[in-house]
């Protein structure tokens, strides 16, 4: 059959990724020793349907891997072995190696065949050596599937199905002869073809199916197997199954609400369109980009047109303002549910520690208890892609560091499992991420000899708590006395605190010692937009986004001091603080270049202060930021662009950058 | 299609006629006054909103360093755009006048002859005679193109 199969690809890997999550994400939650059935099918059915679909696609080995851990997965299912924490690990493997296998296969790689031949040794061990509660005892063969001994009188059900494929069934990647195996490796199978739809030869068209089927077999497989052999045909097909032993008993339904459509428990399947499930579309982001930039420019529009509007008089400008309001409401609304398109739920996230964890613990041997509040808190999906590897970095900080050994909590009076919590909630304009621990908390004494040991502090300082805790930042600093391949290195502290204060987010830390650690991450919810206070130098306007003001001040004539006769300073709270003239680092006119003419903004940067001398503040707006890459370059200084009400063009000023830049230009 | 003729958009400084592909051309604009980027040349007089988008401008005129003019209500932006090594950009540039757009035959396209170092060549794609007046056709992608990737090599400041 000449059918480029390739065109589906994409859709079956995305499809199989998703899959293998909600996989991880099941064996997970699996109780050892008392595991949920529901939890083992839908473990069971994802394992299926990447085997059913590597093997139409022909990726061999991911068919034959998959096929081991459906066997394995099939004797969990029969309830003919135990399921024990060596199982889920050796599952959970299994999920990765299918993972990295699938991976490969999508990017044209060859596969690392000799893991995959360890792993799938390992499951064909287990299921050999299986601790089989029910006295059933089966012949010790690997693979296939051991079927156990069945009869016709000892079978459960007799499936009637009536099979018959719509024309386009070989299209969609069926293949209805793997469906039949399938089912005669269930039970006994009678198979009836209908051949009364082939038309002559001549019109004969190779890849359509004209066949039919009456199919009986005789199983203890429930209706959710035969459900399952169907899974892909789904749409392209009629089908009718009927329990012939249990004519009179309703058809067993299938277990609703596990990820599959609810629609399949329907007896009598009718096709559907397309293979969406109704509630969500896959929309490329692109697409939402496009939309959000086209909002922008709806926003700036409006503005215009608004402050136009202010400016006439007539009788009909009153009816115009009136319109005008309720376009910016429109437009306000409509820019709110396009930013909410691009919210993610930040469980996507948080939905790696669980197993993060585990195996960490695991292998520090300590016991530990992961707990996840607020998951389905939504932030941008930019933000989020961003997050991920700083939340990795204290997770495993937490568990490593922070939750003590068995023994040492025993022996503090604590419970022998530490708790390690992940909490998200909306806070003012923000999101707020936490990371929690109740071990030993941040030994302030230590990490005080540390930074005196590295000369990061000279050896009379006296810092406050805050201070102290806040030297974790520092490149280079960790007070582990044992560099672990998990963490200790010192690098990472610091790359976590510059991550998040790129996304221009701030961190900080709790810490009680004994009681544990807290560290509080705050996000802003998007990064589309940005708080700023507008403010203005000669002509020139630019946006200072408003995290990063501390105070505006005017300085008294008197204020000023002079170091070396040139470099400004002026006191400020409790130190001295350099003057940066923006209209200098920019090379603007201003208006004034009397220091006690304009005012000076104080701004933080990098942990560093300095003031902004500009002419004058605007007012406070919430501005769509644009980058100046998309057609210029970066600017050293300005972190992009936006659009003002009346169309002209405002620089947003990266206030780290822009210390950055006064400092060179001062020193040299 | 008439055999490979290029459509190109002609335009003024001074007394010189100048030519781009008419296919680069994305629209054409009266002046308006631009927002000053820092730490740029010179001829990058700043940046524009061109319906949502953050567009440079640069000034003709100063990147062939010739005399200034005034900007005046008729001076005219034409926004093009450029294939860069970074992808495509659209790029204004302030000229003083739009003239006509002409057929050029690839066959009168001649090359620039070289003169040294009397004046800079390596933007001009070609020249061609028409009705009597020397057309000097841009390579805007060398022209400009090189602007993104040439001040993205400056030393940027030491936070690399």
């Amino acid at each position: 059959m000449a059918l480029d199969l390739a065109q589906f690809h994409d859709a079956f890997f995305d499809e199989s990724f998703e899959a293998l999550d909600t996989m991880e994400a099941a064996l997970l939650k699996l109780n050892v020793g008392a595991p949920e059935p529901e939890i083992i099918g839908t473990i069971f059915r994802v394992a299926h349907s990447i085997k059913g679909g590597s093997a139409t696609f022909g990726f061999a080995e991911v068919a034959s891997f998959t096929h081991t851990c459906e066997t394995l997965l099939d004797e969990l299912r029969g309830n003919r072995m135990q399921v024990t924490r060596a199982i889920t690990d050796l599952l959970l493997k299994s999920v990765d190696l299918t993972r990295e296998m699938l991976r490969a296969v999508q990017h044209k790689q060859p596969i690392d065949a000799q893991r995959m031949a360890d792993v799938q040794f390992d499951l064909e061990l287990a299921i050999v050596q299986k601790s089989a509660p029910v006295a059933v005892v089966v012949a010790a063969a690997p693979t296939p599937v051991p079927a156990p001994a069945r009869s016709r009188a000892a079978s459960v059900h007799s499936w009637r199905i009536q099979f018959r494929p719509y024309p386009q069934l070989f299209a969609h990647g069926n293949d209805p002869l793997r469906m039949l195996r399938e089912l005669a490796d269930l039970g006994d199978l009678n198979v009836v073809v209908s051949a009364q739809n082939v038309p002559a030869l001549c019109d004969l068209d190779p890849e359509s199916c004209y066949l039919s089927w009456e199919l009986t077999v005789d199983t203890d497989a429930t209706r959710e197997v035969i459900d399952q052999v169907f899974d892909w045909a789904e749409g392209d097909c009629e089908l009718v199954i009927r329990d012939e032993h249990a004519a009179a008993a309703p058809t067993p339904t299938r277990v609703a609400g596990e990820g599959r459509e609810g629609a399949t428990a329907e007896v009598v399947e009718t096709p559907k369109q397309g293979l969406g499930d109704g509630s969500s579309i896959r929309v490329s982001t692109e697409k939402v980009d496009e939309l959000m930039n086209t909002v922008g420019e709806l926003v700036i529009t409006q503005s215009m047109l608004t402050q136009l509007g202010t400016r006439l008089t007539g009788s009909l400008s009153e009816q115009l303002r009136t319109g005008l309001a309720q376009l910016e409401r429109n437009v306000r609304e409509l820019q709110e549910s396009v930013m909410r398109v691009r919210m993610l739920p930040i469980s996507f996230v948080f939905s790696r520690f669980p197993r993060m964890v585990r195996d960490l613990s695991q292998r520090l041997g300590k016991h530990v208890e992961l707990k996840v509040t607020g998951d389905q808190t939504e932030l941008d999906k930019t933000v989020l892609e961003k997050i991920g590897d700083p939340l990795v970095h204290l997770v495993r900080n937490s568990v490593d560091h922070g939750i003590e050994m068995p023994q040492a909590r025993a022996a503090a009076g604590k419970p022998e499992v530490g708790v390690v919590s992940l909490e998200a909630y909306h806070k003012g304009g923000n999101i707020v991420v936490e990371v929690c621990d109740d071990g030993g908390g941040l030994n302030r004494e230590r990490i005080l000899a540390k930074a005196r040991e590295r000369g990061l502090i000279g050896p009379q300082d006296t810092l406050t708590d805050e201070q102290i805790y806040d030297l974790v930042f520092m490149a280079g600093f960790s007070t582990a006395d044992q560099a672990t391949d998990i963490s200790g290195r010192g690098v990472g502290m610091d790359v976590v605190r510059r991550n998040i204060k790129e996304l221009g987010g701030g961190i900080e830390v709790r810490s009680t010692v004994g009681v544990g650690s807290r560290f509080i991450i705050t996000l802003p919810l998007t990064l589309a937009i940005v708080d700023g206070q507008s403010v203005s130098v000669g002509s020139e306007t630019y946006i200072v986004p408003l995290v990063t003001i501390i105070e505006s001040l005017q300085l008294q004539a008197g204020g000023i001091n002079r170091i070396g006769g040139h470099q400004e300073v002026f006191w400020f709270r409790d130190g001295y603080v350099p003057v940066v003239r923006l209209h200098e680092v920019f090379g603007v006119k201003p208006r004034a270049t009397d220091l006690h003419e304009g005012l000076i903004m104080v701004v933080e940067g990098d942990g560093r202060r300095v003031g902004l001398f500009v002419d004058d503040l605007l007012g406070q707006q919430q501005v769509v930021i644009k980058s100046l890459e998309t057609n210029f370059r970066r600017v050293d200084g300005v972190s992009g662009a936006t659009i003002l009400g009346d169309g002209a063009v405002a620089l947003i000023l990266d206030v780290p950058g822009l210390i950055r830049v006064a400092s060179l230009r001062a020193a040299a | 299609m008439t055999r490979q003729a290029n459509q190109v958009l002609t335009f003024t400084l001074g007394d010189e006629t100048y030519g781009v592909d008419i296919l680069r051309v994305q629209e054409i604009r009266g002046w308006a006054p631009v927002t000053r980027i820092p730490q740029s040349q010179a001829h990058v007089l700043g940046v524009l909103n061109l319906r949502g988008s953050i567009v440079p401008i640069v000034d003709l005129r100063m990147r062939f360093s010739l005399p200034r003019a005034e900007y005046t209500p008729l001076t005219v932006i034409i926004v093009l755009s450029v294939e860069s090594a970074q992808g495509r950009r659209d790029f204004g540039v302030v000229v003083d006048g739009v003239s006509d757009v002409i057929d050029v035959p690839a066959g009168d396209v001649k090359a620039a002859p070289e003169l040294g170092r009397q004046a800079s060549t390596e933007f001009i794609a070609g020249l061609a005679a028409v009705s009597g007046r020397m057309v000097m056709l841009l390579d805007i992608d060398r022209l400009i193109g090189g602007e993104v990737a040439a001040a993205a090599s400056l030393p940027v400041a030491a936070n690399a």
